[in-house]
């Protein structure tokens, strides 16, 4: 990402590969490093789910252990906060030894995500969000302070979330609840198991790039376990590729191993369409942003005819008193006096934010009637729009959107 | 019944209010000390299947078969060992509130969803608190409504303790009712015994609800 695309600071253009070098904008995390560790389940001689792994997870960084079923992708993330005892081998947070502390303690300083999200059901969303602190022993004042600061980073209302149970919660809320839950003690290193995996793919999107925003404010280690690729692709700053048997086939930034796969295995394993799947490196902010005319309910036609005299697209865009997109007007439907006719809106208007891939966004276009995606701001309000040719222009540009890794 | 005695007798129940007080009382008493007991047997039973799960089939069987002898021959067949003392008739009590109450507690432990058994392991409790704080109030739905059948049922088996002499309110059904042939004690008794019951069992119903707001809250 070496030009900075207009509309975006240089501190929210951050390159997340750079993370380790940056002295500005210090991570949280810690350095998680696993040194020759192997787990059996079985007695000595059996096949091992995890053999002789070494990994080191930079500070800040976020690691996707990827791979087919039965790689022992879970196993290794488990054997961090010793929900699994490793068998044999050396694990370390931050150069300390896992072992050095009762397990208990350990767990309190790693946040802990997981698919099903495992809110406790009898808890409200402020004590859920509560339960480590309240290990930890904080005073109540400082817990309470801490809860509305989380569901504030979350996106979540605190007055009207801190008292609902988790049984009146859609999916997408209760995984928001989850990473606030494991946020609270402000742990160096997040393990984060198929977090997404369990919400429909519109809404995965969602608390991805919600996640990936958070992750440049909180800058914690996260260990990411997940079996999709194109996941894997967009959250990691480095991927390791597990086998069989739990052996690292590849551990690499996301570029190098779609450029360069170690082996027929991994090659085979990232698919045939490494080309397209380099797309889901490149983000809608790395395209220019253009802006649209925008009409809004009770704009007339005449008006929005002379704005539309110098736009080359032939829709305007209608949005509502909140900026949310609500659908493309023809230009065609804009003749006659009077206000503009909202019924004519062609709805379904794909909206991407700043942190979509340009293969998510490429495949909302491709399907939508206008092929312009919405750029939406985290509040819902569009903020620009990209055309189907940005993508490809950045595409054949090398300095441009897909980032090289050599 | 003594011929042209009217059916019920209304000025019994004026007469002998005090007896009759007397004997919802000792039911009361009766049933709570088999219901305590047959609760903390059962709930360090469930502590243990928590433990070692195997234990789940033969604790499981022998209540069952316990609850399978007899009452009245239950209370017979103990009276050389325990005599006609309050003892025999909790020791038979408890061991029929334990088919329920053992089985709903397990249930109630089981019903704690893995993904919270994990989530809770993963924030940092130790085994006691995951215990407290997590798995009990979450099983206390189930554990609740086996309290409750216990205790419906309970009720009604004290009155047959009423042949060793710890009856409760099945003094007046058994011994006063049925032995002197005196309808208005029987009914009295039985009327009482339901009406209790259901008392208890509304109670139970209305605690479980405080002790567990969660359960009932659905989309705001």
């Amino acid at each position: 990402m070496s030009s900075a695309p207009a509309g975006t600071t240089e501190a929210e253009d951050t390159t997340r590969e750079a993370t380790a070098e940056r002295p500005a904008g210090a991570p949280s995390g810690a350095v998680v490093a696993l040194e020759h560790v192997t787990k059996r389940y079985g007695p000595p001689g059996t096949p091992p789910a995890v053999d002789d792994l070494s990994l080191t997870i930079g500070a800040g960084e976020i690691c996707v252990l990827v791979g087919p079923s039965g790689c022992g992708k879970t196993t290794t993330m488990k054997m961090i906060n010793r929900l699994i005892e490793p068998t044999s081998g050396r694990i370390t947070i931050a150069g300390e030894d896992v072992e050095a502390l009762p397990a208990v303690e350990l767990r309190r300083r790693i946040g802990y995500v997981i698919q099903q999200v495992g809110l406790f059901p009898h808890m409200t969303v402020a004590d859920n969000v509560a339960v480590v602190p309240r290990l930890l022993r904080w005073p109540d004042s400082r817990i309470r302070e801490r809860v509305a600061e989380l569901l504030d980073l979350v996106g979540l209302d605190h007055a009207s979330y801190a008292g609902r149970y988790p049984a009146a919660l859609s999916g997408g809320e209760r995984q928001r609840i989850g990473v606030a839950r494991a946020l609270a003690a402000d742990p160096p290193v997040m393990l984060m198991d198929e977090p997404f995996g369990a919400v429909d793919p519109i809404r995965r999107e969602r608390l991805q790039n919600e996640f990936l925003r958070l992750q440049e404010k909180v800058r914690k280690t996260v260990v990411f376990v997940t079996h999709d690729v194109d996941e894997a692709i967009k959250m990691a700053d480095r991927i390791a590729i597990l086998q069989r048997g739990g052996v690292l086939a590849q551990y690499d930034t996301p570029d190098t191993i779609l450029a360069n796969p170690a082996s027929d295995f991994v090659e085979h394993f990232v698919g045939a369409d490494r080309g397209l799947k380099r797309l889901s490196l490149g983000r809608v902010r790395d395209l220019p942003l253009a802006q649209p005319v925008i009409v809004r309910p009770g704009d007339t036609r005449a008006d929005a005819r002379r704005r539309m005299a110098d736009d080359s697209t032939g829709y305007a865009l209608l949005v509502d008193g909140a900026d949310a997109p609500l659908g493309w007007i023809d230009e065609r439907d804009l003749t006659g006096d009077g206000p503009v006719d909202t019924e004519s809106a062609r709805p379904g208007a794909p909206t991407v934010q700043l942190e979509t891939t340009l293969r998510d966004a490429l495949s909302a276009m491709l399907l939508s009637s206008v092929q312009l995606g919405v750029v939406v701001d985290e509040r819902d309000r569009a903020i620009g729009v990209v055309r189907v040719d940005d993508i490809s222009d950045a595409l054949r540009d090398p300095g441009g959107a897909a980032p090289s890794g050599q | 019944m003594r011929a042209g005695q009217p059916f019920f007798r209304f000025e019994w129940l004026v007469d002998n209010a005090d007896q009759i007080a007397r004997r919802v009382g000792e039911q009361l008493y009766i049933t709570l000390i088999a219901i305590v007991v047959g609760f903390l047997i059962s709930f360090a039973l469930a502590l243990l299947v928590r433990r070692y799960p195997r234990l789940a089939a033969p604790f499981l069987g022998v209540a069952g078969i316990l609850y399978a002898i007899p009452s009245i021959a239950a209370f017979v067949l103990l009276i050389p060992i325990t005599h006609l003392t309050l003892v025999t008739a909790e020791i038979v009590l408890v061991s029929y509130t334990l088919v329920v109450l053992v089985r709903n507690m397990i249930a109630g432990f089981r019903a704690v969803p893995a993904d919270v058994l994990e989530a809770a392991d993963a924030m940092g409790y130790t085994n006691g608190q995951r215990l407290w704080r997590v798995e009990l109030p979450i099983a206390t739905p189930i554990i609740v409504a086996g309290v409750r059948i216990a205790t419906v049922t309970t009720m009604g088996l004290v009155t047959i303790a009423s042949l060793i002499g710890h009856g409760g309110l099945g003094y007046l059904i058994v011994n006063i009712g049925i032995l002197r042939v005196f309808p208005t004690a029987t009914i009295t008794g039985v009327v009482l015994v339901v009406a209790l019951s259901a008392l208890l069992d509304f109670g139970l119903a209305l605690l479980q609800r405080r002790l567990t707001p969660w359960s009932t809250a659905r989309a705001a």
